[in-house]
């Protein structure tokens, strides 16, 4: 039992006591529970969580709020080790082919859905082609589009983009059931990487309940992870989940209910951990950064994460077209600096274009992420830079980048000799679609994070010739065949080493011609409660829920 | 009587329309794609864009987007965001907390600002008329955002008198936050109760009153206060219109899920049936508590008549 620190006698038994007795009340039913130090019975804890974004599907979740929610309600077909390895934990036993392009699925017995029924292959071929079909309109679509036949499902579109019809076909041709627990996929391109794909929200399978009522699913899901949904969720207040007793998986959830508690400002939820009203807080407010380890000493929590920010380069810009420019900026900025001072150390200054969370990742591998302001300067003369004209930097208004890349700027003005103007007036909804439409004038700040633990992950999507805008996310439009071919190798390479070894070349080439400034890798900040304990933020930010003991 | 708030009700129709229309255009005109927002760094794929762009009419004109929204209104359906959730569904949920809210806020007004206006009025320039008068001037200066946050660390943090956030707790979880709601516009009460009973209590009526033997109390409360309660009355009925609209910090350093954050995430989010939806009624609100008033008026004051 959580107790709270605030005067018993004024506090009304509210309906968080009363879920919380009823939640310990609940355990003595199922005596022996799972493991933990003191988890005998169960228990319940409480974890922060934004306003998710989307109904709570995982086809159309694709940001991180929703996605805490979620991971704690399914599992996939594989899941993912702390250091980003594929683990066949999830439902698949086997994800094997012999050409990188048909790959057979086969899923183990015995796992269900929370309303009781079986998860088969046709569970997650219906949810597949639900995702991908586009009157559906599930953000996740695109993860499909490599899968045969995908292009038959999204609608035809005019010039002006108005829908003029209907999608040829409701099924990616490339799906096939073979029997309850076997089915196939052949992709449109191989892809040696897919079995580490599709540990990804996008992935997950669906129970016939969803195709119903999907409006119904969203806010009361059903899924076939440790926990199931115990009611509705509410927005702006969130939802409570229970132990699903039929878990098949490895690793069962160790509390009896976590209540997913939404909070509209980061600040009130520190305030309420300080407090021992909240036990788990994801992520921590930047002005708290400095003191929260002082303050929750071991309840603090520093790790790694997938994030990663960028300043990209309009590389269809004349002045930026020049490697030589772009490789003399990004050896001006002393990364370290900035982080210390704007982010109390809490980013690792950038080394290389693919983030350390992954295999893959080579430490210090870009030579002109490192400061050496005589070496910037003769590039810059070598390659004719017009030193009179500022650079103008971009980035979105309102979500806190104001500060770093005003630094940033100091650092060019500093060691370059070149005026900067800050550039960041246009909200999200403006600043996208200018991009895409080669609108910026000059650096931009973009982050990334990833979708599966891959480094063709930080490559394809970014620098890709395939993912131009506007389809895809290289607002650089930087395009290079070179390129594309290493990604392409690296993509039906044999094996793991070989698609890394090509993958390795494919950011040589980005290393040299330099179309992004890599600025920093994120770390991730979390604290607890002493009210639990085993709290661990995992390669997605995330904290597994599952795995957390709370301390009676 | 009867017949001057229905010709009120009907006025307030043509109000209605010309406010969402033009809500609804400023909405149109917020700059950006806010489809493309939804994506953010990953572009959603251009088939479910067009799908998108398609079910919410974001291609169509002005005009031909509102008569539509107007359509489906008009047949009782409010739209969705652009997350498939009922724009109804979201008010319904979310007025609720305002209410109580604005409810616990507009009590604190009327308890404490008018009791301390009484107080102070009633012995101008009197030890307690100082009190009220420098406390009201410090509260009234600083700013609501400040006020929350000092409130929250100290009654909620540090002595832990009060829940630091959310709704958990029923109506305990809004004393905190409607006092702070409160603050600005209770120290004006109290400034306004003030200034008219101090000028009552000199009236004739008053002295009369008193000449006849009548208790002080009897004085103060049915003679002085009835009369000098009426520009309080009109200010109070102001600022439950305004109240019901939410407040967005409020709601926000409390965490508390109610109408004002909705209205601000989707202004933020460019949906313009939610913002409209919400928005026209709000001002239908507005206008309901601006009638409440005005009868309100006549029944502290006989003299007053509606016909």
């Amino acid at each position: 039992m959580k107790l709270s620190k605030r005067r018993g006698g004024l506090v009304a038994a509210g309906v968080a006591a009363a879920m919380m007795l009823s939640a310990c009340g609940g355990s003595d039913d199922n005596g022996g529970g799972s493991g933990g130090t003191s988890a005998e019975g169960g228990g319940s804890f409480s974890v922060y969580v934004g306003e998710p974004e989307n109904a709570l599907i995982p086809g159309n979740t694709t940001e991180s709020e929703g996605h805490q929610v979620i991971s704690s309600l399914w599992t996939g077909l594989v899941e993912y080790a702390a250091d980003g390895a594929v683990e066949y934990t999830g439902v698949a036993e086997s994800i094997e082919s012999e050409d990188n392009t048909t790959w057979t699925v086969t899923l183990k017995d015995g796992w269900t859905f929370h309303d009781g029924t079986p998860v088969t292959a046709q569970s997650f071929v219906d949810a597949w082609n639900y995702t991908a079909y586009s009157p559906n309109a599930q953000g996740a679509s695109y993860f499909f589009s490599n899968i045969l036949g995908y292009d038959d499902l999204q609608a035809p579109t005019d010039a002006e983009g108005n829908v003029t019809g209907d999608p040829a076909a409701q099924e990616m041709s490339g799906l096939r059931v073979i029997d309850d627990t076997t089915f196939e996929v052949e992709l449109a391109s191989p892809f040696a990487q897919f079995p580490v794909t599709v540990g990804y929200n996008a992935f997950w399978p669906l129970p016939e309940a969803f195709f119903e009522d999907p409006e119904g699913f969203g806010t009361q899901p059903i899924g076939n992870g440790p926990f199931q949904a115990e009611g509705e969720f509410v927005p702006g207040q969130g939802i409570t989940v229970t132990r699903y007793e039929d878990f098949a998986g490895e690793d069962p959830a160790v509390a009896d209910s976590v209540e997913f508690r939404v909070y509209a400002d980061l600040n009130t939820g520190y305030n309420d951990l300080q407090a021992g009203n909240l036990d788990v807080l994801p992520d921590l407010p930047p002005d708290a950064l400095a003191s929260a380890e002082d303050v929750l000493g071991d309840r603090f929590l520093e790790a790694p994460s997938s994030g990663f920010t960028y300043l990209g380069f309009p590389t269809y810009d004349e002045r930026y077209s020049d490697p030589r420019v772009r490789q003399a900026l990004s050896m001006a900025v002393d990364r370290q600096a900035i982080s210390d001072a704007i982010f109390n150390g809490s980013r690792t200054p950038a080394d290389a274009y693919v983030a350390p969370v992954v295999d893959g990742y080579r430490e210090g591998v870009c030579e002109y992420c490192e400061l050496d302001v005589d070496a910037a300067n003769a590039l810059l003369d070598e390659a004719g830079f017009d030193r009179s004209q500022p650079i103008e930097l971009w980035f979105n208004a309102g979500a806190g980048h104001d500060a770093w890349v005003q630094a940033v700027g100091n650092q060019l003005r500093e060691n370059l000799g070149v005026d900067y103007v800050l550039r960041g007036e246009l909200d999200f909804a403006e600043y996208l679609p200018l991009l895409d439409e080669q609108g910026v004038t000059g650096p931009f700040r973009l982050g990334w994070s990833m979708d599966y633990p891959s480094p063709q992950n930080y490559l394809e999507p970014l620098y890709s010739t395939a993912a131009l805008p506007p389809a895809g996310s290289n607002a650089t439009f930087y395009s290079n065949p070179e390129f594309d071919e290493l990604i392409q190798q690296g993509n039906s390479a044999s094996s793991n080493e070989e698609a890394l070894d090509f993958y390795n070349q494919a950011e040589d080439i980005l290393l040299e011609d330099m179309p992004i400034i890599p600025m920093f890798f994120d770390l991730e900040q979390a604290g607890h409660s002493e009210n639990v304990s085993d709290v661990v933020i995992d390669v997605f930010g995330d904290i597994d829920v599952a795995n957390v003991v709370p301390v009676s | 009587m009867g017949r001057y708030i229905a010709r009120r009700f009907l006025l307030t129709i043509p109000v209605l329309l010309g406010a969402s229309f033009l809500i609804f255009a400023l909405v149109y005109a917020l700059p950006g794609d806010p489809i493309r927002a939804l994506g953010g760094d990953r572009p959603l794929a251009p088939a479910v864009v067009a799908q998108l762009t398609d079910e919410f009419n974001l291609n169509d004109p002005l005009w031909l987007q509102y008569v539509k929204y107007l359509g489906d209104l008009l047949q009782g359906d409010f739209g969705t965001d652009f997350r498939g959730r009922e724009v109804i569904d979201t008010i319904s949920q979310r007025m609720p907390v305002t209410v109580q809210l604005a409810v616990v806020a507009i009590a604190f007004e009327i308890l404490i600002g008018i009791v301390a206006g009484v107080l102070a009025g009633i012995r101008k320039n009197g030890f307690f008329d100082n009190v009220v008068l420098v406390s009201t001037t410090l509260i009234v200066s600083i700013p609501i955002l400040v006020l929350a946050f000092i409130a929250q660390f100290t009654f909620g943090l540090q002595l832990g008198l009060f829940p630091i956030a959310g709704v958990n707790e029923g109506w305990y979880s809004f004393l905190l936050p409607g006092l702070v709601l409160a603050a600005g516009s209770l120290a004006y009460v109290a400034r306004l109760t003030r200034t008219s009973i101090a000028e009552n209590m000199r009236a004739d009526y008053v002295r009369t009153a008193r000449a006849k033997g009548l208790p002080r109390r009897d004085v103060i409360v049915r003679h002085t206060l009835r009369n000098s309660l009426i520009p309080v009355v009109t200010f109070i009925g102001a600022d439950i219109g305004t109240l019901m609209g939410g407040a967005i910090v409020t709601e926000t350093v409390f965490n508390l899920p109610g109408i004002g954050r909705a209205v601000f995430d989707a202004v933020r989010a460019q949906e313009g049936a939610v913002v409209v939806g919400i928005v026209t009624l709000l001002v239908f609100v507005f206008i309901f508590f601006n009638l409440v008033v005005d009868v309100l008026y006549a029944v502290l004051d006989p003299r007053i008549r509606y016909e």
